[in-house]
């Protein structure tokens, strides 16, 4: 990809905290109007990624440009075409959702009538137009950050930045932000998004960085992440548990088997011939089967082998 | 919840990039509009000060109270009076309103510490509005709120009996001078608020204005005290403003012999602008500072 088509470039990337190299030359380049999803565990440098991009922090060394426009030199241009959706609520927890809105429409220059239009029209879309003057911090983790995610609209960013969005939230609130951030895919806006869930990298984002110790470990569509831990794998779930060492020594290669879930698995490299073969195997042993599953490896699987420190 | 239902059925793409004209953000103005956004930025962060007040209407009275509560409380139980010639109450009150004004560093302090906590500020950090807003707003409302505060303080001591002999000129120039010290005080709570960052810090600094905000000739004169306090307290920038305030309201206390009474006026701008040249630009630094 070029340049050109692309929304957000990061180079060599260095963010040093005291004793700890928060980046570590980190390299990422994200094609305009994509989501693209950053997967980390918890210190990768996620969020130091995120503030430096949105102009909040600034780098040791590297170069950032975002819409064109490089944050270090330019970041008051590069402020009015972003949005930022932060790990902690990024609102004004005394005043209500609409105060809130009418503020940041202000601050944005949009002027008090539009501002307050603004306002009106952003929180009938996220359904929020019912709080009245509740102070946002009544609000609902769920309600709190879809109002969060309102305010990083307000200016209709090029760019949206979301940082652990659903974080902290409970599952119904998830559920209210994915859809949320789904909405707005296919509008042109590029939204860049961190999270430690690799669901959610996998339901939301187009392309996936994996990133470990403050730089990108792999890089690709979720298909393509999947792929590189070595093909597919195939489930097989029994009626009877005892017979899982018998089923396990038919399986191709390294069978490993779950008590629990009476489950035995292996990975496999044709998907077709695999299935066919188990099945004929277990039949002919007289071994009866619940479930038999060929897979491609969830994100978990490749997130842990990536994150052992062996990927390529 | 009906949430998700409006979500999908909003058309998207419209709302979200916008192009062209529709967009309507006025992203980078010119050098002339610039000032003009950087005064309108202010604004909108003062009002944001003032509606948190409408929110917590308790809070801002008890704020107002206080004052009131420490002058009757000197004016009354405490009395006395030390060393003091002349009517006590009229030496009071304009001690009183310095300290008043002193004291407005912990307000602020407290207020910017819990703002900095917070992930607004982020948000603001991130938008593109004048830098300098976020700080200038908070001295707006922070000056609104002492004119206010000073009002009460005036009407409450003009009730116990207080008055001012010297016309109206000289006590718009005492008012000045009281707020010039609270503009002082204001800049150095913001600055501490950087530099502590966290609200524990603020009990810490709380604990530490007591002492520094009586030993001052606010209650006692300093003609009372063992010469080495008395010429402490003297020096203390706000005994310099309470000395040249009772001078401009024509109240006793204002006729000290030392070099720091008799120069008392000059010491009252004096003390607040120098504080006003170092706290200001550490404390905008500070702020600039936390992208680092």
């Amino acid at each position: 990809m070029s340049d050109h088509d692309a929304a957000i470039v990061v180079e060599g990337l260095r963010k040093r905290y005291g004793a700890k190299q928060a980046l570590d030359g980190l390299d990422l380049t994200v094609r305009a109007g994509t989501v693209q999803g950053i997967l980390g565990p918890n210190g990768a440098g996620k969020t130091t990624a995120v503030r430096i991009m949105s102009t909040l922090l600034r780098p040791e060394e590297g170069r950032v440009e975002v819409a064109g426009i490089d944050v270090m030199t330019r970041a008051g241009e590069v402020r009015s075409r972003i949005g930022l959706l932060g790990q902690n609520a990024a609102v004004d927890e005394e005043l209500g959702g609409r105060q809130n809105l009418e503020m940041f429409g202000r601050l944005y220059h949009l002027g008090a009538r539009r501002a307050g239009a603004r306002a009106d029209e952003l929180l009938a879309r996220f359904g929020l137009e019912d709080t009245g003057g509740k102070p946002v911090g009544q609000y609902s983790g769920g309600m709190r950050r879809r109002l969060d995610l309102a305010a990083s609209l307000i200016a209709r960013p090029e760019v949206l930045f979301l940082d652990e969005p659903t974080t902290g939230l409970d599952p119904r609130g998830r559920t209210e932000v994915w859809n949320a951030v789904r909405s707005l895919v296919g509008g042109g806006t590029t939204v860049l998004l961190t999270t430690q869930y690799l669901e959610e990298a996998d339901q939301l984002a187009d392309r996936i960085a994996v990133i470990d110790h403050g730089k990108v470990i792999a890089e690709g569509t979720a298909d393509q992440l999947k792929s590189r831990t070595g093909g597919d794998r195939i489930d097989v779930v029994l009626r009877d548990a005892s017979q899982l060492a018998r089923a396990a020594a038919l399986l191709p290669g390294a069978a490993v088997t779950d008590e629990d879930r009476r489950m035995v698995s292996a990975t496999v490299t044709d998907r077709m011939a695999a299935l066919t073969r188990t099945v004929g195997a277990l039949r002919a042993a007289g071994i009866e089967a619940e479930d038999v599953a060929v897979r491609r490896p969830t994100l978990d699987e490749v997130f842990m082998h990536l994150t052992k420190g062996d990927a390529a | 919840m009906s949430t998700t239902r409006d979500m999908g059925r909003t058309s998207d793409a419209a709302d979200v990039r916008g192009g062209g004209e529709v967009q309507g953000v006025s992203t980078v103005p010119g050098p002339g509009s610039k000032l003009g956004w950087a005064a309108a930025d202010s604004w909108t962060m003062t009002r944001r000060e003032l509606a948190h007040w409408a929110r917590r209407p308790v809070q801002v009275v008890v704020g107002l109270v206080f004052p009131v509560m420490m002058l009757l409380m000197f004016g009354y139980l405490i009395g006395g009076g030390q060393g003091v010639d002349g009517d006590f109450k009229d030496y009071l009150v304009p001690g009183m309103l310095a300290m008043t004004m002193a004291f407005g560093l912990e307000a602020t302090m407290l207020a910017v510490t819990q703002d900095l906590g917070k992930g607004v500020i982020d948000r603001f950090r991130s938008m593109p509005m004048a830098s300098g807003a976020v700080l200038v707003g908070r001295s707006v409302a922070d000056m609104l709120q002492s004119v206010v505060g000073l009002a009460v303080m005036i009407a409450v001591g003009y009730a116990i009996g207080w008055r001012w002999h010297e016309g109206f000129v000289p006590f718009l120039g005492a008012v000045g001078l009281l707020l010039l010290l609270r503009f002082a005080m204001l800049w150095i709570g913001i600055h501490l608020a950087m530099v502590a960052g966290k609200p524990e810090m603020v009990q810490a600094v709380q604990i530490l204005v007591w002492p520094v905000g009586f030993l001052s000739n606010a209650i006692a004169s300093p003609e009372s005290m063992p010469s080495w306090l008395g010429a402490v307290v003297e020096w203390n920038p706000m005994s310099a403003t309470a000395t040249a305030v009772r001078g401009l309201f024509g109240n006793p206390g204002a006729d000290g012999d030392s070099w720091a009474a008799q120069n008392a006026e000059l010491l009252a701008v004096a003390w607040p602008v120098v504080l006003i040249a170092v706290f200001f630009p550490l404390a905008v630094k500070r702020f600039r500072d936390l992208s680092h």
